[in-house]
């Protein structure tokens, strides 16, 4: 029998923890420094491949994933020397999806070709915003000029590229963002992110919200309003979600966060990277320190980034298929999660069907168009005592 | 043993912060009762709860040697009594076992409404009363003026306050020797049969249950065998000491001293506070006036939030009911919440007290329902029943009338204030009885309704006067007026643990805000919910809790897994602090909350 990973296939993470700027509402694993050593960085990924390598040995690799961070701050030898690592460690699918992340400026834009012929196939390109007010106001150190002409360049490098807008900023109304959404339609290749802004602890949007100073946010009602009106605009444009923040035209989703949502198994590399690893029929969840420098010297000291490896109980495994797996248009398969659980959901299940947020037969179990928005409320009522 | 002649016994009365608690520690401090070493702050507020919010909530007693101006060696046993309100009762049988007061009035402040409370008490106890005026270190300071005001309102003699700063010690030898030379000897004869009051009891977990003794006349020692002459039960003494504020053994305790013993016995309710201590052989005839028992004048629901933690309320309950006799307690089943107990308290502090020791001692969340009042409920065959919980309410076509308790409060106020203060005693339907000023402020005496001071009205006398005013009640009596139970509905189905008794002409209004509170303490769920309260069948306020429109997190890759998982965990652990009404989830808060009124 397969083991549960092999139903989302498996990928690899690669984090870069650095940026330009501290975005004020951003809580990923991201640091200012002065100066990288590239080249030790290069050293230390290529070593953390062949570690995982040998434990994941004969696996097809689908996806990489170059996160951060900014990994368009990469050298494109550093990117090169890694995909060739890859390529070396495991057999690669013939679709492989390599994506890399990138902030929209000029100088991140000329380093695009040298990512191609290293092997990234994909770019998504962290746009946000498409005015400059907007930007400015979300800590952005670029324009919507310039970033437009990044994301030129992108399209003529690359077959694949994505952008992600931030929405349900400050001050902004149903309308502007209708009509801000039909520009980025008007631009997208095959795959758009679109995020609602979110409030994170530890930001300084955070300290500012807390200290009520964060002004002109979008009230819950228009927040759901703006999301009822991104699904249905995005459809009518061919770009359905697919997932509760991704739109994609068909066949266009990404391979590797579908790696995520379905539960499959990836590793992850690189500071604060997480990773899902089913190694000897146990899941394990990997977790690397967050400091760049204390991960790098550990890696080099010891040969090993992580800091810990849990298991994964039956229970947690399940908690995580679906809050993972309801994520997506298409739900879980009710095979696959009565193999993960003897929980009996069913009489959560009904109610919830009952009252419209779930749609349920014998294959699989997803979200209704009303459930949607309220997920979170979903997951809590169904993997409640 | 101590001749009559230097034993001085003596309370402290004052108002809530004039610096009783200071005082004591600074008066055991100078005479060396205690090691510098060993000193605290507050070292008679024992309980955690006690040195936490700065007030003493049982009597406490120490022992203090010392030799004053005139070469003598004297004993001072100080009785520290607690100073709110809900525990006034405990200040008036402690008062009974000594013979003078320091009346403690903060000479930055003055007069204020637990201090008259107070010293009514000490003056009903027939005692000396010695003036302090304390704080005399600050700078707002106004030892004149308030020494006025003690004789104007009080009507005592303060020529001779003694001024004390407790903090800095100035006063303190002053305030010796005062004891000493003002206060009264205690009387007795060492040669009568033995008489001793039962002062205060507790249990304690090593000892058992501990007695605190005041001696009449005649002599305690270890092994006599005592009578309590209230239940003729008689007890081998194993035990016999004073407090300085340690336990400290004695050979004996005689006429004037006082002390403690203890006596094998198992359960704080074998006492009898202001029962009369003799001799099992040869003893007194004549007992002691008794104290009537303090009776509980404010009932609540506990619930345990756990309902497998049934049990170990029921635990904690019995355990804390062993050393308090004014906590009563009787199961109760509610359809909401469960199994629980229906608990009477002398007030809301001493709820607050109690509930925050089961949560923290015994570690049980609880979910706490709406205090109510005793009201009488006279049935049409002439009955009278007693109504702790509105949930009992019988069915009003065998009612006749219902009667509530009132009460009269005093409640001193600055001038500025005093329009809010009247208005706030108005909307809780009051009547004025009187209103005269003293110095600068007024003191207004009302007679309200208890059940409309018994939740929030200290909060909201505190916030409209910035703090500036103090309170104090006493029971009046029962009266009968229009008064309707008000339930209240969640998505059509009734919780009876919000139900409340209300009268008939504020039950528009308090219906209303209650359910706009609970629309705001209910969190939105995934349909709308209507919330209504209603009298009988009628509804009389509506709300609709909208559907939660938007509750899902916008990005979920690869590290959130975790995070979302743990993130889930919690509110989990969150949900506990919910109860579930059909299809609806309350948090526990909400039970209290609703009720605030904001005005
Ligand atoms: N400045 C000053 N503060 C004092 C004095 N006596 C007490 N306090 C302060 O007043 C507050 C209340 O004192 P406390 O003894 O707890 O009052 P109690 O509530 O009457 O027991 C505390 O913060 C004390 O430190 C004093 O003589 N001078
Ligand atoms: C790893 S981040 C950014 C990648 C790249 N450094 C950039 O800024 O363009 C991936 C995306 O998450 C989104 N994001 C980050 N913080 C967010 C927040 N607090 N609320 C909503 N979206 C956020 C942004 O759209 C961002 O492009
Ligand atoms: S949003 Fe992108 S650029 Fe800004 S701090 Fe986060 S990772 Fe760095
Ligand atoms: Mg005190």
């Amino acid at each position: 029998m397969p083991e549960d990973w092999e139903n989302g296939g498996f990928g690899l993470y690669i984090h870069w923890p650095f940026c330009q700027a501290k975005c004020p509402y951003c809580d990923f694993n991201s640091h200012v420094v002065a100066q990288i050593d590239q080249r030790a960085w290069a050293d230390a990924y290529v070593s953390e491949i062949a570690r995982i390598g040998a434990e994941t040995e004969g696996r097809v690799l689908r996806s990489v994933f170059f996160g951060g961070g900014t990994p368009s701050l990469m050298d494109p030898d550093v990117v090169d020397a890694i995909l060739t690592k890859i390529r070396a460690t495991w057999p690669i699918a013939n679709d492989i999806e390599v994506t890399l992340e990138a902030n929209p400026t000029s100088v991140e834009a000329g380093r695009f070709a040298g990512y191609r012929d290293a092997g990234v196939n994909r770019v998504s390109m962290g746009v946000q915003a498409l005015n400059d007010a907007d930007l400015k106001a979300l800590g952005r150190l670029h324009s919507a000029s310039e970033a437009m002409q990044a994301f030129d360049i992108a399209r003529s490098v690359f077959d694949r590229v994505s952008f992600d807008l931030i929405y349900a900023r400050q001050g902004q109304t149903l309308k502007d963002w209708e009509a801000e959404l039909r520009q980025a339609l008007g631009l997208a290749v095959d795959h758009l992110s679109l995020y609602q802004l979110t409030i994170e602890d530890g930001t300084a949007f955070g300290d500012r919200y807390a200290a009520g100073k964060l002004r002109g946010l979008p009230d819950d009602d228009v927040a759901a309003d703006m999301y009822a009106l991104t699904q249905g605009v995005c459809e009518d444009t061919g770009f359905a979600g697919y997932e509760v923040s991704n739109h994609a035209r068909p066949g266009c989703e990404s391979t590797h966060n579908k790696i995520y949502w379905k539960y499959g198994d990836y590793a992850g590399i690189g500071p604060g990277a997480h990773g899902r690893l089913t190694l000897g029929g146990t899941r394990f969840a990997t977790e690397a320190p967050r400091a760049p420098a204390a991960w790098l010297s550990q890696v080099r000291q010891t040969g090993n980034g992580d800091l810990c490896r849990d298991v994964l109980s039956l229970d947690d495994q399940f908690a995580e298929f679906l809050l993972m797996g309801m994520r997506l248009r298409d739900g879980v398969s009710v095979a696959r999660f009565s193999q993960l659980s003897d929980n009996i959901l069913i009489n959560k299940i009904n109610g919830l069907v009952e009252i419209g947020m779930l749609e349920y037969n014998t294959e699989t179990l997803r979200l209704s168009q009303q459930g949607y928005p309220v997920l979170n409320a979903v997951l809590r009522k169904l993997l409640e005592d | 043993m101590t001749d009559l002649s230097h034993i001085r016994n003596f309370s402290i009365v004052a108002h809530i912060d004039h610096g009783k608690s200071t005082l004591a520690d600074r008066l055991i401090q100078s005479t060396n009762t205690v090691a510098d070493r060993d000193m605290k702050a507050q070292l008679l507020d024992s309980m955690d709860i006690e040195r936490e919010r700065g007030i003493t909530i049982k009597a406490n007693t120490v022992r203090i040697d010392y030799t004053a101006d005139n070469g003598e060696a004297y004993i001072l046993n100080l009785i520290d009594t607690p100073g709110h309100v809900d525990f006034a009762y405990e200040v008036s049988r402690s008062m009974r076992a000594v013979e003078g007061s320091l009346l403690v009035v903060d000479s930055t402040q003055g007069v204020e409404a637990q201090t008259l409370a107070n010293v009514y008490q000490a003056i009903d106890a027939d005692h000396e009363i010695v003036p302090v005026l304390n704080k005399i270190d600050l700078p707002a300071s106004e030892c004149d003026r308030v020494a006025e005001q003690i004789e104007d309102v009080i009507g005592i003699d303060a020529s001779g306050a003694i001024r004390v700063s407790a903090k800095t010690g100035i006063g303190i030898h002053e305030t010796l020797e005062a004891i000493v030379n003002l206060l009264p000897a205690p009387k007795g004869d060492r040669d009568a049969p033995l008489k001793a009051m039962l002062v205060d009891s507790w249990y304690d977990s090593y000892l058992g249950v501990i007695v605190l003794v005041r001696v009449i006349d005649g002599v305690m020692k270890k092994n006599d065998r005592v009578k309590f002459m209230s239940n003729g039960t008689v007890h081998g003494i194993d035990k016999i000491g004073v407090f300085r504020p340690q336990m400290q053994d004695v050979a004996e305790l005689g006429p004037g001293e006082i002390g403690f013993i203890t006596a094998s016995i198992k359960q704080v309710r074998d006492t009898r506070v202001g029962d009369t201590i003799t001799s099992e052989r040869k003893g007194t005839e004549v007992a002691l006036d008794g104290f009537k028992p303090a009776q509980p004048v404010v009932f609540c629901g506990l619930f345990p939030v756990d309902s497998s933690e049934f049990e170990d309320l029921r635990d904690a309950i019995e355990k804390l009911a062993l050393n308090d006799a004014s906590f009563s307690h009787e199961m109760e089943t509610s359809a909401a919440l469960g199994f629980g107990f229906r608990c009477g308290f002398l007030g809301l502090l001493h709820l607050e007290v109690i509930r925050d020791r089961i949560e923290r001692e015994y570690d049980i969340d609880l979910i706490t329902t709406a205090p109510s009042v005793v009201y009488h409920v006279y049935m049409r065959d002439g009955e009278m029943i007693e109504l702790h919980n509105p949930a009992d309410m019988p069915d009003l076509t065998h009612v006749d009338h219902l009667e509530e308790p009132r009460i009269k409060a005093t409640i001193l106020v600055p001038d500025e204030y005093l329009g809010d203060v009247l208005k706030l005693c108005q909307d809780r339907r009051g009547v004025q009885l009187d209103l005269t000023y003293a110095g600068s402020r007024a003191m207004v005496v009302y007679d309200l309704p208890l059940n409309e001071v018994v939740f929030d009205f200290y909060d909201r006398l505190k916030s409209v006067t910035k703090g500036y005013a103090s309170f104090d009640y006493q029971m009046t009596g029962y009266q009968q007026d229009n008064l309707v139970k008000m339930s209240v509905l969640v998505n059509d189905e009734p919780v009876d643990a919000l139900s409340m008794m209300v009268h008939r002409d504020r039950a528009e209004a308090r219906g209303r805000a209650m359910v706009e509170k609970l629309k705001d303490l209910i969190p939105r769920h995934m349909f709308k919910i209507p919330i209504q309260a209603a009298i009988g069948g009628k509804v009389i306020a509506r709300e609709t809790l909208s559907a939660l429109r938007k509750d899902v997190t916008a990005k979920c890759y690869g590290g959130d897994a975790t995070r979302k998982r743990k993130l889930l965990d919690k509110q989990k652990a969150g949900k506990k602090k919910m109860r579930q009404f059909g299809k609806v989830d309350i948090p526990q808060e909400a039970f209290i909350s609703a009720l605030k009124m904001d005005s």
